[in-house]
């Protein structure tokens, strides 16, 4: 598994990338491989307050469907018109095109309290 | 469903981790839920072939002079109209018109039938028989760990498994079956299936099933997962044990007045059935898709006002329609085509409506 360096992860599989003070999030490769193919991603609006480790939307695919957990603090700046079109997207590229939503972080110092990429792959041992 | 007790594996367990099959606790079960990707199978087996291990489902023999009298008594569909060759789909039935289980029945010979029934139902099915067959002249028996069987379903399945057996495979029409020599083993060919394409079951020993499986995937027939065996029989409208249908539901409600024959004489259930058929069932088991985004799910509440009307007993993206699909329990008088009705999706209210069913239907 290559989970990029350069995010962090929360326990409930998804990642920030930081550039400044904005945080671009979606969910893991791990994350995507567990739930098959994504039929329909529920992302919040832009203007929306999503706050660290709450419900920001959801996930559905074939088999089942699951909640996004907000890994961050902040204000939704952007969100990821292609998904609604292309929710696979999140399935073939989850750190690239496959992304969810951009916040403007109200806490960068929130960030630290993530998995690194190296803490990542050891939780998901014990998820298996 | 969390037990300590050791998964139980089908004879296919390894070949479907060579293959590449990501397994889960299915009733007990570790079976594959998906290999390459629901939506990849599902297409492979409406539009080529692919390959699906159903070795967990159980097999029970009934034989004797008074098997054929077992069989009456106990389910809703007419036995008696099967010939040597032929099988049915049938409902076993409790005295109160609910399913025992939904099951397959072949006919080997005028006192010889074979049993197929869910896997999950397959002690309680036996049990229950057996105890019916009470002061008959016939032989239950569970046959189960004697079988293994494969599901080789799509356009191709026929041309494909032509390549590994002398047997006509032709003659051979939708609900019929032979017996004879399949890629050197002894085999139950039968033109049945649970995806809504044309295709086989094949029962073999348990042995010979590894091999077969690894010579159909070399022919490019698709390994399949539970995943896509249920998006598929779904689209098709075949019902669920577990989901659609269960000891509280009947086959009139299921909407399955086809295979009930009051005619045929006294079986259990038939009172319950009878005025049913009279009067209309309490509610009724129809299709719907969304009008809202969002997929109802199984257990998903319908709700009219604050009041619970009904409720989804499966629901999935369509993968041939590309839209959300599912079947449901509603009131009678709300089950018409067209009618809207309301989901709660994880709290929140979703509009859906009552469509034809099946979602698909193959083109002859």
């Amino acid at each position: 598994m290559t989970t990029p360096e350069d995010s962090r992860y929360a326990k409930s599989h998804e990642y920030v990338h930081v550039e400044g003070d904005i945080g671009t999030i979606g969910i893991t490769e791990y994350a995507q491989k567990e739930l098959g193919d994504v039929v329909f991603v529920e992302l919040p609006q832009v203007g929306t307050q999503v706050e660290a480790a709450n419900e920001m939307g959801s996930i559905e695919s074939v088999k089942a469907v699951s909640d996004l957990f907000a890994p961050v603090t902040g204000e939704v700046v952007e969100v990821n018109e292609a998904l609604a079109d292309k929710p696979e997207l999140v399935n073939t590229d989850p750190y690239g095109d496959g992304w969810m939503i951009r916040v403007r972080l109200s806490d960068p110092t929130e960030v630290d309290e993530l998995m690194n990429a190296e803490e990542y792959e050891e939780w998901i041992q014990t998820e298996k | 469903m969390s037990t300590d007790a050791p998964l139980k594996k089908t004879p296919l367990n390894q070949t479907h981790k060579d293959l590449g099959g990501k397994m889960v606790d299915f009733g007990g079960w570790e079976l594959p839920v998906q290999f390459s990707g629901i939506l990849d199978e599902h297409e492979a087996v409406r539009t080529k072939a692919g390959i699906f291990d159903v070795s967990h489902m159980g097999e029970i023999t009934v034989r004797g002079p008074q098997a054929l009298a077992l069989l009456q008594k106990t389910t809703c569909n007419d036995v008696s109209a099967l010939s040597d060759g032929r099988a049915q789909y049938n409902g076993l039935l409790y005295p109160t018109g609910g399913f025992v289980d939904d099951i397959l029945i072949y006919r080997l010979g005028a006192d010889d039938y074979f049993v197929v029934v869910n896997a999950s139902n397959s002690d309680k099915d036996f049990d229950w028989m057996h105890e019916s067959a009470q002061g008959l002249e016939v032989d239950v028996r569970n046959a189960s760990s004697e079988w293994a069987q494969l599901a080789i379903q799509g356009p191709d399945a026929e041309k494909t498994l032509q390549t590994l057996t002398d047997l006509p495979l032709a003659p051979i029409k939708y609900y019929r079956f032979a017996k004879g020599v399949f890629d050197g083993a002894n085999a139950i060919v039968s033109r049945t299936g649970y995806t809504g394409e044309d295709g086989f079951e094949i029962y073999v020993e348990p042995e010979d099933a590894p091999r077969i499986m690894r010579h159909l995937v070399d022919l490019g027939v698709k390994p399949c997962g539970l995943g896509a065996r249920d998006t598929l029989r779904l689209e098709a409208k075949m019902a669920l044990y577990g989901n659609d249908i269960d000891h509280t539901t009947t086959p009139i409600e299921a909407d399955l007045a086809w295979i009930v024959k009051l005619e045929k004489g006294d079986f259990a259930g038939r009172d319950v059935l009878s005025r049913e058929k009279d009067e209309g069932p309490r509610r009724k088991l129809v299709g719907f898709e969304m009008i809202d985004r969002g997929i109802g799910r199984h257990g998903y509440p319908i709700v009219d006002g604050s009041e619970e009307v009904g409720v989804v007993t499966s629901g999935t993206h369509s993968p041939t329609l590309k839209k959300a699909i599912g079947l449901a329990y509603l009131p009678l008088d709300k089950s018409a085509q067209g009618n809207e009705f309301t989901i709660l999706i994880r709290g929140k209210e979703t509009r859906a409506r009552v469509v034809p069913t099946p979602f698909y239907k193959r083109a002859k």
